[in-house]
């Protein structure tokens, strides 16, 4: 059977590899290519590459640094930040990229997904959404979580997906940087309203929040983290022989 | 040299990096000198079946690639490439395939549980069947990443290599020199490369 995913996700600033805590104080951590190969090398099963400033200053995506990426890791690899207009697809697909996750982009022009997934197929368009509660409603936020745009979470993950996105990554603001496990609330609202793969973001402190994660919501497909990897605070080999322990399914 | 055949279809960045990651001497063209030059062709392929039959047509590569194929070239397809290589597919009405290998293409959608996510997309294990060259140096249960929605039926002799979705999914196809994977190897660690570097020290089979 089908295996739950582990995915890194590498946020890129100046070409190098940060996470912040719910989206400021960044602190440099390392080399994307440097991390990129040795999650593929260490198991990960796929890598996600955002170039978070991208969409607040219209800054492109340091291409040459996805190129040697991409020429280094054998695992799938999707790359967001920045991606508003075809060519934008375009333009990191043949750097190497499989998906394409598009976040802002999608909330300034909704018919972006459609015609991308019309171009480069549904399995190769992601829709990411950074999702704050705010007045007890599940909340979308554009430009790296900075700007409500007073969308309702769900319905628009839904939208996103009825446009031909083929996959959906969640990011939960509220538990972002947090550390003390992922929303599973907010994951089962979306799980319910889609039929295409869901990823898990947002919250993973420790390795038992991926097997609670995995339990507690059966339909996710996976779960992706950055600073517990990062640091070395979770190993992905070790977090694979836990979930296998608890009857999870995955590569090992 | 291998040809990865290019007809306007798909990202080839990473299937050429990872044949350079096993050390051999490919090179992406469309053209039929080259493809005739090669010892080896690759087939890739992602999108929509018909669209990219149209497109292998309209260059001649459709015959071109039966003819090196018929002198004992070997040819792996991958993904889309692989179900090109059978005789039809049923994605968006009915459509001819290359007929290198004997079955059809059928939609995932009502042949398996409804409970399971169309496409089948992740990580999943192989299951061999008898001793295809291109797996020599796998094992029972290695994991490769698949993305795909159609799936390759009637071909149970030329199966090499099986996974399970909800029911049995034909994962690989051989007949003769002609190979297919429906999984990526280039997108499958360092399971995928051994395939590739299996399929890259293959002898052509006059």
């Amino acid at each position: 059977m089908i295996t739950k995913r582990i995915i890194p996700c590498l946020d890129v600033k100046d070409g190098r590899v940060v996470k912040g805590v719910n989206f400021e104080g960044l602190n440099d951590v390392s080399s994307p290519v440097e991390l990129g190969k040795y999650y593929s090398d260490c198991g990960a099963d796929e890598l996600v590459f955002y170039d978070i400033t991208a969409s607040s200053d219209g800054r492109r995506l340091f291409t040459d640094i996805l190129k040697e990426v991409a020429s280094n890791i054998f695992i799938p690899l999707t790359v967001g930040g920045g991606i508003n207009t075809l060519e934008d697809f375009d333009r990191v697909l043949k750097c190497g990229a499989d998906k394409v996750s598009v976040n802002s982009g999608a909330i300034k022009n909704p018919d972006l997904i459609k015609a991308a997934a019309e171009k480069y197929g549904s399995q190769c368009v992601v829709i990411s959404a950074d999702i704050k509660r705010v007045d007890g409603e599940f909340r979308v936020f554009a430009r790296g979580g900075r700007d409500d745009t007073g969308m309702e979470g769900v319905s628009w993950i839904k939208r996103c997906v009825d446009n031909g996105a083929g996959e959906v990554v969640v990011n939960s603001i509220d538990t972002d940087g947090v550390k003390k496990g992922f929303d599973i609330e907010m994951l089962k609202a979306v799980c319910e309203a889609v039929n295409v793969p869901v990823i898990a973001s947002g919250g993973a402190g420790r390795a038992q929040d991926f097997v609670t994660l995995f339990n507690e919501i059966p339909d996710i497909d996976a779960g992706l983290a950055a600073s517990i990897f990062h640091f070395g605070e979770v190993k992905i080999s070790d977090l694979k022989q836990l979930l296998n322990k608890n009857n999870i399914n995955v590569r090992l | 040299m291998i040809a990865i055949i290019d007809y306007g279809v798909g990202n080839l960045f990473s299937l050429s990096s990872s044949l350079k990651a096993v050390g051999a001497d490919a090179v992406i063209t469309g053209e039929p000198e080259l493809i005739k030059k090669a010892d080896k062709l690759i087939l890739p392929g992602v999108g929509a079946f018909g669209d990219a039959m149209e497109k292998l047509k309209a260059d001649g590569l459709d015959i071109l690639i039966k003819e090196e194929t018929d002198k004992g070239k070997p040819l792996l397809g991958i993904c889309l490439g692989m179900q090109m290589l059978f005789q039809k597919s049923y994605e968006f009405g009915e459509h001819k395939g290359l007929g290198l290998i004997k079955g059809e293409v059928v939609p995932m959608e009502g042949r398996i549980p409804q409970n399971l996510k169309i496409p089948h997309i992740g990580w999943n294990a192989l299951k061999f069947n008898g001793d295809c060259p291109i797996f020599k140096d796998n094992k029972d249960g290695d994991f490769v990443y698949f993305v795909h929605s159609f799936y390759a039926d009637g071909c149970n002799e030329s199966v090499t290599a099986t996974t399970e979705y909800g029911i049995t999914v034909t994962a690989a196809a051989a007949n003769k020199n002609v190979f297919g994977c429906q999984f990526h190897p280039e997108k499958s660690g360092e399971t995928g490369l051994k395939i590739l570097s299996a399929f890259c020290g293959l002898e052509a089979n006059k």
